[in-house]
């Protein structure tokens, strides 16, 4: 798949730096800008993931922030991909897809915000302390 | 509505002549089957947030059984996520060529797509059957049971996506590029296995990376 093959690559002349200059999600006309977008973004991925692994490994972070940085590390990799592959963008001609998939992240964001805050105060309430586990034990 | 009424209340887009909000009647179908499939994706995460909160509840109930840290290999897994880092990016570069109908380069991308995917389940089944043989399945507790419905079920939406890309290797050598159907069910394709690897993301770091933290 090479850009100079004349089947592929569209007519007309072109400033150098042109591939560069459109917007991932526009649609491009040449083979090589569109190509290099998904390159860019599998870069970009590869990056993350490689901190990710990094940030999980090492033990020169702090402890108790190396959760909170592997997920913040995650929500940038899925926007990324979201850019970079799915092609979403603050274009008008993208406006639907963006509102579906900000309905969705609200959805998402309840539902899992909603079940773990709920869940961990119930597991700190409900659970059996020892007292109780004591009673239990005495009246059975 | 008259384009200066538009104008007036704040519906046009800098001069385009699409506001998004359908003022020139239904789009095409190679826009709206797209944005369908992209709602359905869409709900598909939502069914995986909750998979993954009922995870997060349950990460700790291993009742004695083994936990986190000691089932998870971070190798195993980094070798997981490159094979479907490099297959979500052949799939872009089959839609790349299918775009210019090369017939060629497309089906190589799909096939290449699609030996990244079965690297992936591969290893992914070994993981699994591994646990299982050493008694760690999802009868054993909670956590475990937790694990194997979120992490199966990413594999499940897995195989379904290496049958698809067969599915349409197959359909594109037979009809070609000509009917617009083929085309649209490509890009629908596309959408699924991009989601796939963004489920994958948020699973390898909340599963595996933050598990295997010391």
């Amino acid at each position: 798949m090479s850009a100079d093959d004349p089947e592929l690559a569209r007519e007309g002349p072109r400033e150098p730096n042109e591939p560069l200059n459109v917007a991932p999600g526009e649609p491009h006309d040449s083979l090589l800008s569109e190509t290099l977008s998904y390159v860019v973004g599998l870069a970009f991925a590869v990056i993350l993931t490689g901190v990710s692994f990094w940030v999980a490994s090492t033990s020169a972070l702090w402890g108790p922030g190396v959760a909170v940085g592997l997920v913040v590390l995650a929500i940038a990799q899925m926007g990324v991909h979201l850019v970079f592959f799915l092609h979403i963008t603050s274009g008008p001609d993208n406006t639907n897809n963006v509102l579906a998939l900000a309905f969705g992240l609200i959805i998402v964001f309840l539902v899992l915000i909603g079940t773990i805050w709920i869940m961990a105060h119930l597991a700190a309430n409900m659970g059996p302390t020892p007292e109780m586990t004591n009673l239990m034990l005495q009246r059975g | 509505m008259s384009a200066t009424e538009a104008a007036a209340i704040g519906l046009t887009h800098g001069g385009s002549e699409d506001t998004g909000l359908g003022h020139r009647g239904p789009e095409s179908k190679s826009i709206i089957v797209p944005y369908g499939f992209w709602l359905f994706v869409l709900s598909d995460i939502i069914l995986f947030s909750a998979l993954f909160a009922t995870y997060a509840s349950l990460v700790h109930a291993t009742d004695g059984g083994p936990v986190t840290n000691e089932l998870f290999s971070r190798n195993l897994v980094a070798v997981e996520t490159g094979a479907l880092l490099l297959s979500t990016f052949t799939c872009g570069l089959a839609i790349i060529a299918a775009k210019r109908a090369n017939m060629l380069w497309t089906q190589v991308w799909l096939l290449v797509t699609g030996l990244f995917g079965l690297v992936f389940l591969a290893i992914e089944i070994s993981e699994f059957a591994m646990m299982i043989g050493e008694g760690a399945g999802p009868q054993r507790s909670a956590f475990l049971s937790a694990f194997f419905t979120l992490v199966g079920c990413h594999g499940a939406h897995v195989t379904a996506g290496l049958m698809w890309i067969g599915t349409m290797m197959a359909q594109i050598w037979t009809k070609g590029f000509g009917p617009p159907q083929v085309m649209r069910r490509l890009l629908c394709l596309s959408i699924f296995w991009h989601a796939l690897d963004i489920i994958w993301v948020a699973i390898f770091t909340i599963v595996y990376l933050i598990g295997t933290l010391p």
